[in-house]
Order: C-alpha cells, then structure tokens, then sequence
C-alpha cells in the first residue's frame, strides 16, 4: 500500500458549504411550503367565521334600540329588538362564576406550590384539575342539574348556570396560578422569612402581588372562555325574552342561549337577531380578551 | 416540579417550632381548596352514577347494545347507545384526522420556520380559533361551510362510494347535516389545542441537538425530521388524545350541524344523528320528570368516563414525553 502524497494536501473534511443534492433540496422546500401552508389552513377558518359574523351581524348592531331593549313581545316575524336582556344575563352569570371560581382556583394555586410541594394530595390534584379542564361543559350541566335541581330541588336558574360555569373556570384560574407563582423568584420568599414575616402574610403580601398581573390576566381570559359556554344553559336555565335581574329565579336570556334560540326560528327576523347576537357576543369575548392584555401591561411589576 | 419555594426557617434557638394561628388557617384553607377540586371530580362520577341507576333500571332496552332512543314516557323507556357512540366516535375521528397533521405543520412552522419576532403574533391567532364559542362554529357550518362543502361531499360519495365508509348514509351526501361536516368543524375547533401541546415539546428540543445535525450538514427538513420531530412525537400524540377529548365532549357546534334521523346508521361518514352530548342537548326539553333525566345522565356518564380515560391518557403520554429520552 502506498499512499498518494497529493491526498495528503488535501483539507481532511469537504468545504462546509456543498452543494446540496436535488432531492433533497426539493424535499427541503416543500416541507417550507407545506408548513407554512398548515398554518394558512388555520387562518382561513378564522377570517371566514369572523367575516361571516360581521357581514351578517352588522346590521342589527347599528340600531341603538339593540342596545337597551329585549326581545319582549316580539313575534318570530318582527324585526326589532334589543339584546339588553341577553347582555344583563350573561354578565351576571358569569361574575357571579367568577366570584365563586376565582378565590378557590387562586387557595388551589397557591396550596399546589407554596404547600403541597410534590406531596401525594398535590399530585392527585393537579391531575384532577388537568381532568376538569378536559371536563365536557355539558357534563358540568348535567352534574349541576343532578346536584342542584334533581338533589337539593332548586329550580332551574341563571345561578345554577353560574354553578356549571365555575366548574369549567376553576382549571383555568388554578393553571395560571400555578404557573404565575412558580415564576416568583425564590429569594423574595426568603428575604422576607428572612424579616421574620410568617409565611402566610409572605404569601400575602409578597408573592400574591408580585404576580398580581398575571393571575389576573388569567382570570379574564379564563371569563371570556366561559362566556360562550352554550351547552349548560341548555339543560340549565329557560330562555327569557324579557330582562330578568334575578339570578336565583325565572328563566334568564344570556347571549349564546339567544344565539341557539333564535337558530330555531328561521324567519328574516330570526337570522337577523341570531346573527346580531352572535357578533355581540364575540365582540365582547375580544373586548375582554383586550381588556386583559391592557389589564396585564398596566399592573406589571416594575422589574428596575 | 425542580425548583421547590423555600419553607421559613425553624425559630431560632427555642426548643418548640412556634406555630402561628395564621400560618394554620392558611394552610388548611389553601389545603381544603386542593381537596375540593379532587372531591368535585369524585362527586361527578357519584352524582351521575346515583342519577342514572333508577332509570337504567326502568329500561327495557339494553343500554349498551341498543340503537332506540325512547325516553319521554318514564313507564316504558328504551334508551341506548351504540347509535350515539358511533356518531360521536365518527365525528371525533374525522376531526382528528384531519386536524393532527394540520397542526403538526402549524406546530412545526411556528417552532422552526416562522422568524422569531412573528412566531409570537401568529401563535396568537392561532388561539383565537379557541376563542371563538361553539355555538358560532355550530351556525357558521351549518349555514355557511356546509353549501360550500356540498360539492366535495358528493365527489367523496360518488368517486370513493366503493369504500364502506364513503358510502351513501342516513343522510344525503349534499345535505350537510353529517358527519362529514360536523367533522370539519370540530377540527378547526381542536385545532388550536393540538397545536398548544406541540408548539410547546416541539419548542423543548434540546439546541444541541438540533445544531448537532446541523453542523452534519442536514438540511432544515432534515432536522426537523432527526431532532424536532422524535423529540416532541409522544407529546404530539398527547396533544391529539387532548383534542381527541375535546371533540368528544363538544356538544353545540354538533348539535347545531347534525340533523337527527330516526333511521339507523349505516356506518358512513354521510351518517346523521346524535353524538352523547348533542343528545343530551337536545333532550333538554323533556327533562320533565326523575327518570327520564336519568337516561340522558346515563348517557353524560358514559361520556364523563370516556372523555376521563381519554384525558387521563393524554396527560400520562404528555409527562413521558421528552424525558428519559437522549
């Protein structure tokens, strides 16, 4: 065996930049493309819902008598109409959900990380949690009915909705929790032990704030998720077409029971309102979606 | 969890640990939270099963084997739920299979092609697809994708109708009211869900290896396919078992989309009918008396437990997902 002297010359790996083969130059490109084009597939659904909803829901929303005046006393074949009764509703339920769903998601929060540690209850509850985000809302329904109607013989009503609803916001609030306060840097908590501050007032006054912004923001996104919850109003409340201010009694409108009710009435009038009711309903969800990030910018903590 | 917050530190000098009464309120208070929330799921699974017991007694149908659906008169109910299992199943299929590889790419885009500054906002929009409430979804199919669908609808039947489950349902293949619809509906509404789960394992690849196979040469495809793609597959998969229970629970869009015949399946995807939940849905309207509830919370069990397994499935391939793994 001899070897060449020329081979010795030679740099010991190829140039860095080779030329690439066609094939694989081609399967290159087109998973860009396809890629790329997955995404595309995803905006266009969005678009097409959105435009749908403001060509057809436009209208009604420009007559100021949407605003302040229900459906009451309107046959299926008027035009005309308010969604007062609908916006009242749906306010209302879903404060009252997130009056109940928000202190308990925040203790379960702070119970899975300033307490419970890797603990065997921790573990079991966020499993839980993961399992009641995964929750079927008409399963929700259908445990509040056999809960609150069926076993302590409630009547149907806008609270018992509010109930439902708590169960499908409780997962959100205690995620962002969670994942709001394992972010709190360590050495706040210790400077402040460090002070000799008991652990709950440290919870309270140190780490609660420090991610004040993002369990709020949280909350509200969680809110605008419940809002379009449509199918524990079914089994949950009547439809009203008038204002009712009671949660706790009489059927009770919200905006997706109007949209679904009205879906049933396929007059002019009735596309007209469903239409109408549908893009208030998702302009408020982007309201609030909009409010949270505003929310979130303003209450961040100064990090200088 | 690594990083574990830090305990205050034991009382200096003194023998006894001085225990503060409000370091004990708080945590049983924040204890008692996370034993609600276990006891709230346990309830669930409690609470239906009481309900349903009376009325599974008073059927005269077997439960699980039968198609029937009669409930209103609470002396002679017959109630079952292979029709209802196969339309929920059909459905949640079609949405997953095709919303998997679309979320994959968007996944994968999002991850290692789109530029940094706009990975962000396009992840955004992505969400807002979840957004969007069910009952929106529900009359955009209905009324505004299902016409334009008729088409494919009718070239799938009459050019793929040799295959069982192309073939004509209970429904006309242009009516739009089907599984085939109500299909692709669920899965943009999934859609998002799936992509969450895989933006964020496929994001987890370890650098190392990724600029591993760079420096061999390997084309961006190519990495994507030897690094990205191995790492983050189990946790893909788990994203799809999410939405996978997502698309069976999902009950308005459905009840919305699907008409509801009285003729049995024929085991195609131009089938009608009812899902679990857009049965419940719709039986809303006769939840009149003890046993008739009963049945339609039957059924809201057998979809608890279905949708718990699925769940509980999900989330136990996502936490093996990237570990262990070199």
């Amino acid at each position: 065996m001899r070897t060449d002297t020329a081979d010795l010359e030679r740099p010991a790996s190829a140039p860095a930049f080779q030329q690439l083969g066609l094939g694989r130059k081609i399967k290159n490109h087109t998973a860009t493309v396809l890629f790329g084009l997955a995404f595309l597939v995803a905006v266009i659904p969005l678009l097409w819902v959105l435009f749908t909803l403001v060509q057809r829901g436009l209208a009604p929303m420009l007559n100021a008598d949407w605003w302040n005046h229900s459906f009451y006393g309107l046959l299926p074949n008027d035009s005309g109409g308010g969604i007062y009764h609908a916006l009242v509703g749906t306010l209302e339920q879903t404060l009252v959900c997130a009056l109940i769903a928000v202190p308990l998601g925040v203790t379960v929060g702070i119970f899975l990380i300033e307490y419970g540690r890797n603990s065997k209850l921790a573990r079991t509850t966020t499993f839980m949690v993961d399992i009641l985000s995964g929750l079927p809302s008409i399963v929700a329904g259908l445990f509040i009915y056999a809960l609150w109607i069926t076993t302590f013989g409630f009547d149907r009503s806008g609270f018992a909705v509010s109930l439902s609803l708590v169960l499908l916001m409780l997962p959100v609030v205690v995620r962002v929790t969670e994942t709001m306060l394992t972010i709190v840097p360590d050495e706040l908590r210790e400077a402040s032990y460090a002070l000799g501050v008991p652990k709950w007032k440290t919870i309270v006054k140190v780490v609660l704030p420090t991610s004040f912004s993002g369990i709020i923001t949280g909350i509200i996104l969680g809110l605008a998720r419940v809002m379009g919850e449509t199918a524990p109003l079914l089994i949950l409340v009547g439809y009203s077409r008038a204002i009712n201010y009671n949660l706790f009694d009489g059927p009770m409108a919200s905006l997706p029971l109007t949209v679904y009710t009205a879906r049933k009435t396929s007059t002019e009038a009735g596309e007209y309102r469903m239409w109408g009711a549908a893009l208030t309903l998702v302009l408020l969800i982007m309201l609030i979606n909009l409010l949270a990030t505003l929310l979130s910018k303003l209450f961040a903590v100064k990090t200088r | 969890m690594s990083s574990e917050p830090p305990t205050p530190p034991e009382q200096p000098g003194g023998k006894k640990k001085v225990v503060r009464l409000g370091d004990r309120l708080f945590q049983a208070v924040a204890t008692g939270s996370g034993i609600f929330v276990v006891t709230i799921i346990a309830a669930i699974g409690l609470f239906l099963l009481v309900r349903a017991i009376p009325a599974l007694h008073a059927n005269e149908a077997n439960f699980l084997l039968s198609g029937q659906w009669r409930t209103g008169d609470p002396e002679n109910m017959a109630f079952g739920i292979v029709d209802l299992a196969w339309i929920t199943v059909a459905s949640s299929l079609v949405a997953l299979i095709i919303a998997m590889p679309v979320a994959g790419g968007i996944a994968l885009f999002l991850t290692q092609y789109a530029p940094k500054v706009l990975a962000r906002p396009f992840a955004y929009v992505v969400d807002l697809l979840a957004a969007v409430p069910s009952v929106i979804y529900g009359l955009w199919g209905a009324l505004v994708l299902a016409p334009v669908l008729k088409p494919v609808a009718l070239w799938i039947n009459g050019t793929l109708g040799w295959i069982p489950i192309f073939a004509d349902g209970n429904v006309p293949a242009n009516s739009g009211s089907n599984v085939f619809t109500a299909g692709i509906v669920l899965a943009v509404m999934i859609l998002p869900i799936i992509t969450g789960v895989a933006r964020e394992v496929f994001e987890r690849t370890p650098s190392a290896q990724i600029e591993g196979a760079l420096a061999l040469g390997a084309t961006k495809w190519e990495v994507v396919r030897t690094t990205v793609w191995p790492f983050g597959r189990s946790g893909f998969v788990g994203g799809a078992m999410l939405g996978l229970g997502r698309a069976l629970g999902e009950t308005v869009a459905l009840t919305v989309i699907l008409s509801y015949t009285f003729e049995g399946p024929h085991y195609s995807i131009f089938d009608a009918g009812a899902t679990f939940a857009s049965r419940i849905a719709l039986g809303s309207a006769e939840f009149n008396n003890h046993l008739t509830v009963g049945a339609y919370i039957a059924a809201g069990l057998v979809l608890f437990i279905s949708t718990f397994a699925v769940n509980a499935l999900a989330r136990w391939i996502e936490s093996g997902s990237g570990k262990g793994k070199k």
